[in-house]
């Protein structure tokens, strides 16, 4: 089981690009044969991941040579408290891949069946591999594989617009990318070495040299472009709100979230705290943008009509928030970073469950009735009660009411702020906060509380297949605000090692 | 003056560098000036290229050989990097498919709105 379990990160990855590609292959005389075909690569990726962290939990971080090369000169695989997003990546990408069973065919034909899945897989593939890789060059490949398959998923459907959107995603994504790409050759030029744990090692000797700040801020630029940070969030809100609703689940749930990923990895793994590189002035003015971020998502969320636009701008403005959380450190007293790395850590789990949810009970409405404005769907609690109703409890939580997830990453990144001596950035997150919900109990009174629209009364409740993955992703929502210690004790080693502490450091009272 | 030579000489010697950004800042303009799709398209394909030729240039020495020991190379005798050209044919290899993903999107963009003018499609919307 040990020296399986070792194997892990690398089969998973394998297994979810490897069976992507023979999606095609498999179905080729029955194109509804995809599905299943999908279903058992992602448990079968599910169950790699889930071995892999059983190991990190009880061993420590995996590091596995490919081909048994020895880094530096071979690649390394790197599983650690950080890879854990994996977990929430495979296990989100089975509920999505039911959800769409039934969905799919609603947005894309038949024959185009084994392409979607084929994409699907891709794309977790591409987000697995970059959340486990410990090369910096196999950062850049796999943030190009998940961004293709992106791309490709939100122009599968015949819409008018989803092509220009897709352009518009994919014109700032291959900015962002040659930036990383960039990034990644200035650093070889400095170092001599791809390895993350190298480059570390070998940027001490070297010392910070011009070429090393440039390509700090190239990384920086290229990942605040896939996270939608304020000034290059422009090409998010078409992109996530016209995509078919599985799809958006995905990529607000987990493709943003890569760019936190590689940030993490970039500042925390490579360019490190108390290292030669003093960067907290670059993750000063990230927490500026991000409090911004908050604000503009926030604020344009309020006067959308489109269910699913009023979502997309809350991922804006959620992101910020994460990103708030990331970048309260301090270079010399990594310890006053903690609680605010915290919140933003578990914020990347919370929203993701909590974001996927929402598309995909958006979804739900507009498959059952074709409408996607909330001015049309007023009124269409009472016919569709369950979809409805976890549409609330999710609503409720991304708002940051106490019983439910949104809650305890909100407050740990508020206590951070304050924690840190940053007042103004708590009062912009509240004001954020208050926008947020206000908006949410704009949706959940559109839902239950006006007349009824006419030409919605024949609606009825979601199929199975449906209400199956919005309730599980339903009930993640209350257990990890009720039990709020499980996220907390699972992420608490990965925020202390992303700090440079031992990972069973506990704060004084925590 | 002896600045100013120098400076000179360090622009000569690193003038692949300088070759590399110029390209980059063109194609940066092209993709930000022009408004056909096309174009804009061409434009971030000439930065990808310069960044190919900034990361390729970097590994070169001039008269090296090939990394190979065996007649004439050892281990001492100048050699050019390969793990740039490496790096550099999978870059390759990555740009061509979000070309091909590109110009698919702009053939179902055409046929969708029948024209690839950014600001006659934002008329569109």
């Amino acid at each position: 089981m040990i020296e399986f379990s070792q194997h892990c990160p690398v089969l998973m990855t394998i297994t979810l690009i490897i069976g992507g590609a023979l999606t095609p292959i498999v179905s080729i005389s029955r194109k509804k044969f995809s599905f299943w075909w999908a279903f058992f690569v992602s448990l079968l990726a599910f169950f790699f991941c889930s071995c892999a962290v059983w190991r990190l939990y009880t061993m420590g971080p995996i590091s596995y040579w490919l081909s048994g090369w020895e880094p530096p000169y071979g690649i390394e695989v790197y599983f650690d408290y950080v890879s854990t997003i994996t977990f929430l990546m495979t296990a989100l990408g089975i509920l999505v891949i039911v959800y769409s069973k039934r969905y799919i065919l609603h947005d894309i034909s038949e024959e185009k069946l084994p392409t979607y899945y084929t994409l699907v897989l891709l794309i977790l593939g591409g987000m697995v591999g970059f959340s486990v890789t410990g090369d910096m060059f196999n950062l850049y490949v796999f943030l190009e594989i998940l961004s293709l398959s992106g791309y490709a998923l939100i122009a599968i459907t015949e819409e008018k617009l989803n092509a220009m959107a897709s352009f518009k995603y994919l014109v700032m994504g291959s900015v962002s990318s040659v930036s990383v790409l960039l990034g990644v050759a200035l650093l070889y030029n400095v170092t001599g070495t791809l390895n993350m744990a190298d480059i570390a090692l070998r940027l001490q000797q070297f010392g910070p040299t011009t070429a090393v700040y440039v390509a700090l801020v190239l990384f920086i630029i290229g990942f605040s472009v896939k996270a939608a940070l304020f000034p290059v969030h422009a090409w998010l809100p078409d992109a996530h709100a016209l995509a078919p609703s599985p799809v958006s689940a995905l990529l607000s749930g987990l493709v943003i979230k890569i760019g936190i990923v590689g940030m993490l990895r970039v500042l925390y793994c490579v360019y490190k705290l108390g290292g030669p590189v003093d960067f907290t002035s670059v993750t000063n003015f990230m927490g500026w943008l991000a409090a911004v971020t908050v604000l503009v998502g926030a604020f344009f969320a309020f006067f959308q009509d489109d269910i699913k636009m009023i979502f997309a701008y809350s991922s804006i403005s959620n992101i910020g928030y994460i990103l708030m959380g990331i970048s309260l450190v301090s270079f010399t007293q990594p310890e006053r970073g903690y609680l605010g790395m915290m919140g933003g850590l578990v914020h990347v789990f919370n929203h993701a469950i909590i974001k996927s949810t929402l598309f995909l009970c958006a979804g739900a409405l507009i498959y059952k009735t074709g409408f996607r404005k909330l001015s049309d769907l007023r009124g269409i609690g009472k016919k569709m009660p369950i979809t409805c109703g976890v549409l609330t409890i999710a609503a409720l939580s991304i708002a940051g009411i106490p019983p439910t997830a949104g809650f305890i990453c909100k407050w740990y990144i508020i206590l951070g702020t304050i924690e840190f001596g940053k007042p103004i950035f708590a009062v912009a997150l509240l004001l954020g906060a208050m926008l947020v919900f206000a908006y949410y109990i704009k949706i959940i009174n559109a839902l239950f509380f006006r007349e009824p629209n006419e030409s919605i009364t024949e609606v009825d409740e979601a199929p199975l297949s449906m209400l199956v993955p919005i309730i599980i992703l339903a009930i993640g929502c209350l257990v990890m605000g009720i039990f709020a210690y499980l996220p907390l004790a699972v992420i608490r080693p990965a925020a202390a090692t992303m700090l440079g502490l031992p990972s069973t450091y506990l704060p004084l009272g925590g | 003056m002896n600045d100013l030579t120098e400076l000179f000489n360090k622009l000569f010697v690193n003038f692949n560098y300088i070759v590399a950004a110029t390209l980059f800042v063109i194609g940066l303009y092209t993709v930000i000036a022009k408004s056909n799709l096309i174009k804009k398209f061409m434009g971030l394909n000439i930065i990808e290229t310069s960044v190919f030729l900034f990361i390729v240039s970097s590994g070169a020495i001039v008269g090296g050989k090939a990394p190979i020991i065996g007649e004439g190379v050892s281990s001492k005798t100048a050699f050019v990097n390969p793990i740039p050209q490496a790096l550099i044919l999978t870059g390759i290899v990555v740009a061509m498919s979000t070309t091909a993903v590109a110009l698919s999107l702009m053939i179902k963009l055409y046929e969708q709105c029948g024209t690839l003018n950014a600001d006659k499609l934002k008329e569109l919307k």
